[in-house]
C-alpha cells in the first residue's frame, strides 16, 4: 500500500468513525422532529424509526391549543431581552470604571465582583426566592429577571476589551470635547462590538434555557417562560404516553434558538468559544 | 493637615474617583441584593427552625446541620452528588478532548461534524430531557428498541435504582461534551506548528507527540474545562426534575435538587438554608482549589 492510498484509507476510516458518532449525537433531535410530524397516536414498532410515512401537523395544532405558547414565548422574549438590556448598561459602566478610572479600592471591588462567578445563582434559589417574595415580585417577569441585572462575567469580558482601546483615541475624543458618556458611546462601545455580540448571544441562550428559577418564581401562566410551560406540558402528556405531542411541544420550544443557530452558526460557535463561562 | 487651597489635580482625582464609584453603583446594588445578601441570609436562616407549618422562627443553633448529618437521605444525596461529579466530569472532558483532536483538521465534513456535537449545548436542558425521557421509555423507547437488538434484556432505565443515575448522567455527557470540545479546539489553535514539525523530524510517534506536546500544552485548557464542568455538575438538575424527580428511592437526588425539594416541596426552610450553606462551601472549595492550581501555573510558555 503506498502512501496516498494509506492516507485515503485513514480519511475514509475517519469519515465513517466520526460520522457514526455524530449520527448518534443528532439522533435524539432527528427522532424528536420525525415523531412530531407523525399522526397522533401512531406508536408501535415504527415509533423508534426516523421515517415518517404520513407527515401531519396535527400534533403541533394540538400542542399549540393545549399550552399557551404565544404567552410563554412573549414572557421568555421579555425576560431574555429585559435581562440583556439591563446587563448591557450595568456591565458597560462597571467595565469602564474598572478599565479606565483610578479610585481607591478598585482591585478589592473587582475581587468582590468575581464572587458572583463562583456562587452560581442557582445555588441561591432559596434566599433569593424569599427576597423576591418580600419585594412582592412573585409571578412577575421582573422577579425572574432582576437577580441577573448585574453580571460579573460580562463586566470581566468587557473590561478586557476596554483595556485594549488605544489611549490616543480616548484623548482625541477628550480634545474634541466629548463627555465621558459620549466617549463611551462613540469610542469604546464600537470597538468592543465583538465582545458585546459574544456576551449577548451567550446571555440570551442561557436565559432562554433557564428553568429552575422561573419555575419557583411563577405558579401561573401569567409570567411563565417557555421552559416552565414545556415542563408542565410534558408532565401531563407523559402520563398519557402522548409522545408525538411531547415531541411537538419540545420542537416548538427549541426551534427559535435552533433556527438562529443554523443561520448564525459561526457567530454562535465563536461566541461560546470566546465566552468560556456561561451566564 | 489639609492644604488651605485644594490643588487642581487633587480635585480632578477626587472627581474621577467619585465617577468610578458612581459607575459601579448599579452593578454593586444588584450584586448586593442578589448575591452577597442572600449568602448572609442563608447562613442566618440555617440556624433557625423555620417551616411553613409553624409560624415564627426558633433559634436552634447547629440543629439543622446536626439533623442533616444524622439523616440517611442526606448521606445518599452526598453520595449521589459525588458519583454524578466523578462520573460525568472526567468522561465529558476526555470525550471533549478526543472530539477536538479528531476534528482539528481540514475536511469538508469538519464543520457539520462539529455542529453535530455542539448543538446539544444550545438546547434547553429541560427540552433535551423531554426527548431523553422517551429514549429511556421501556418497551418502545430508542434505548430499549435498539439496545435489545444488540444485548437483549429489558431495563426500565429511569425506574431502576442501579440504572437511573447513570441514565441521567448520560444526558449530561451528551449535552456538554461538544461545548467543552470548543475550548479544546481553541486551545489546539494556540500550539505552534513548529513543535509538531520538530517532532516529525525527530520521528516521534503519534502517541509520543500527544503525550509530550499536545496534552501538556493543553494543560491550562484542561484545568479551565475541569473547573467549569465541576461547577456545572452541581447546577444541572433540570433533567432530574423532569426525568426522575430524584427517584427511584432518592437514587438520583443530588444536592441542588435536594435543596429545591427541602424548600419548595417539604417547606423546611431552615434545613434548605443549611443545605445551601453546604453547597456554597463546596463551590467555594472548588474555586479555591482551582485558584490554587492557577497560581502554580500549569502553564508552559512557548
Amino acid at each position: 500500500m503506498n502512501r496516498r492510498t494509506a492516507r485515503g484509507f485513514g480519511t475514509a476510516l475517519w469519515v465513517l468513525g466520526v460520522g457514526a458518532l455524530a449520527f448518534v449525537w443528532v439522533f435524539p433531535l432527528l427522532w424528536a422532529v420525525a415523531t412530531s410530524f407523525r399522526p397522533p397516536g401512531s406508536l408501535g414498532s415504527q415509533i423508534a424509526s426516523l421515517w415518517v410515512h404520513h407527515p401531519s401537523l396535527a400534533n403541533f395544532r394540538e400542542a399549540w391549543s393545549e399550552a399557551p405558547f404565544m404567552r410563554l414565548y412573549y414572557n421568555t422574549a421579555v425576560v431574555v431581552f429585559g435581562i440583556l438590556g439591563a446587563q448591557l448598561v450595568t456591565i458597560t459602566l462597571a467595565a469602564y470604571a474598572f478599565a479606565r478610572i483610578e479610585f481607591p479600592g478598585r482591585d478589592w471591588l473587582f475581587r468582590l465582583f468575581l464572587i458572583q462567578l463562583m456562587v452560581a445563582p442557582s445555588s441561591l434559589i432559596l434566599p433569593n426566592f424569599v427576597t423576591i417574595k418580600t419585594l412582592g415580585l412573585l409571578n412577575t417577569r421582573l422577579g425572574i429577571m432582576i437577580p441577573y441585572f448585574a453580571s460579573a462575567f460580562g463586566t470581566f469580558l468587557l473590561r478586557q476589551s476596554f483595556r485594549g482601546v488605544p489611549r490616543d483615541l480616548e484623548d482625541a475624543a477628550a480634545i474634541d470635547g466629548c463627555t465621558t458618556f459620549q466617549t463611551l458611546w462613540n469610542v469604546f462601545l464600537p470597538l468592543a462590538r465583538p465582545t458585546l455580540i459574544a456576551f449577548s448571544i451567550v446571555s440570551v441562550v442561557y436565559h432562554y434555557n433557564e428553568f429552575l428559577w422561573p419555575l419557583i418564581i411563577t405558579d401561573t401562566d401569567r409570567a411563565r417562560t417557555v421552559t416552565v410551560g414545556l415542563a408542565s406540558f410534558t408532565q401531563s402528556a407523559e402520563s398519557a404516553a402522548q409522545w408525538n405531542l411531547i415531541a411537538a411541544g419540545t420542537v416548538i420550544v427549541i426551534l427559535p434558538l435552533l433556527v438562529l443557530f443554523i443561520i448564525f452558526q459561526r457567530r454562535f460557535v465563536e461566541s461560546f468559544m470566546y465566552s468560556g463561562l456561561k451566564g | 493637615m489639609r492644604p488651605a487651597v485644594r490643588s487642581a489635580p487633587g480635585r480632578r482625582r477626587r472627581r474621577a474617583a467619585a465617577q468610578g464609584y458612581l459607575f459601579l453603583l448599579p452593578s454593586l446594588a444588584f450584586l448586593a441584593v442578589f448575591t452577597y445578601y442572600p449568602i448572609l441570609t442563608a447562613a442566618e436562616l440555617s440556624l433557625y427552625r423555620a417551616t411553613a407549618t409553624v409560624r415564627g422562627h426558633v433559634f436552634i443553633g447547629a440543629g439543622n446541620y446536626l439533623a442533616l448529618a444524622a439523616n440517611p437521605v442526606f448521606h445518599q444525596v452526598l453520595h449521589n452528588s459525588a458519583e454524578f461529579l466523578l462520573g460525568t466530569v472526567p468522561v465529558t472532558v476526555a470525550l471533549a478532548l478526543v472530539l477536538a483532536l479528531l476534528l482539528n483538521r481540514g475536511h469538508l465534513l469538519v464543520t457539520p461534524f462539529r455542529t453535530a456535537f455542539f448543538y446539544p449545548a444550545l438546547l434547553p436542558l429541560i427540552g433535551a430531557a423531554a426527548i431523553w425521557l422517551f429514549v429511556y421509555t421501556p418497551g418502545y423507547g430508542l434505548m430499549d428498541v435498539y439496545l435489545r437488538r444488540l444485548v437483549g434484556g429489558n431495563v426500565n432505565w429511569l425506574q431502576d435504582p442501579t440504572w437511573a443515575l447513570p441514565a441521567v448522567m448520560l444526558v449530561t455527557v451528551w449535552k456538554n461534551a461538544g461545548y467543552y470540545m470548543l475550548f479544546y479546539l481553541a486551545g489546539l489553535q494556540t500550539i505552534s506548528t513548529e513543535l509538531y514539525e520538530a517532532a516529525r523530524i525527530e520521528g516521534a510517534s503519534a502517541w509520543q507527540v500527544f503525550r509530550s506536546i499536545t496534552f501538556p500544552l493543553l494543560g491550562p485548557t484542561t484545568l479551565f474545562v475541569l473547573v467549569i464542568a465541576s461547577i456545572n455538575a452541581f447546577q444541572s438538575v433540570d433533567q432530574i426534575w423532569i426525568m426522575t424527580a430524584g427517584g427511584p428511592d432518592n437514587t438520583t437526588n443530588v444536592l441542588l435538587y435536594y435543596i429545591y425539594q427541602m424548600a419548595f416541596m417539604f417547606f423546611d426552610l431552615g434545613k434548605a438554608a443549611a443545605l445551601t450553606v453546604f453547597l456554597l462551601a463546596v463551590l467555594m472549595g472548588i474555586a479555591a482549589v482551582s485558584f490554587g492550581l492557577l497560581e502554580r501555573r500549569i502553564h508552559y510558555e512557548v
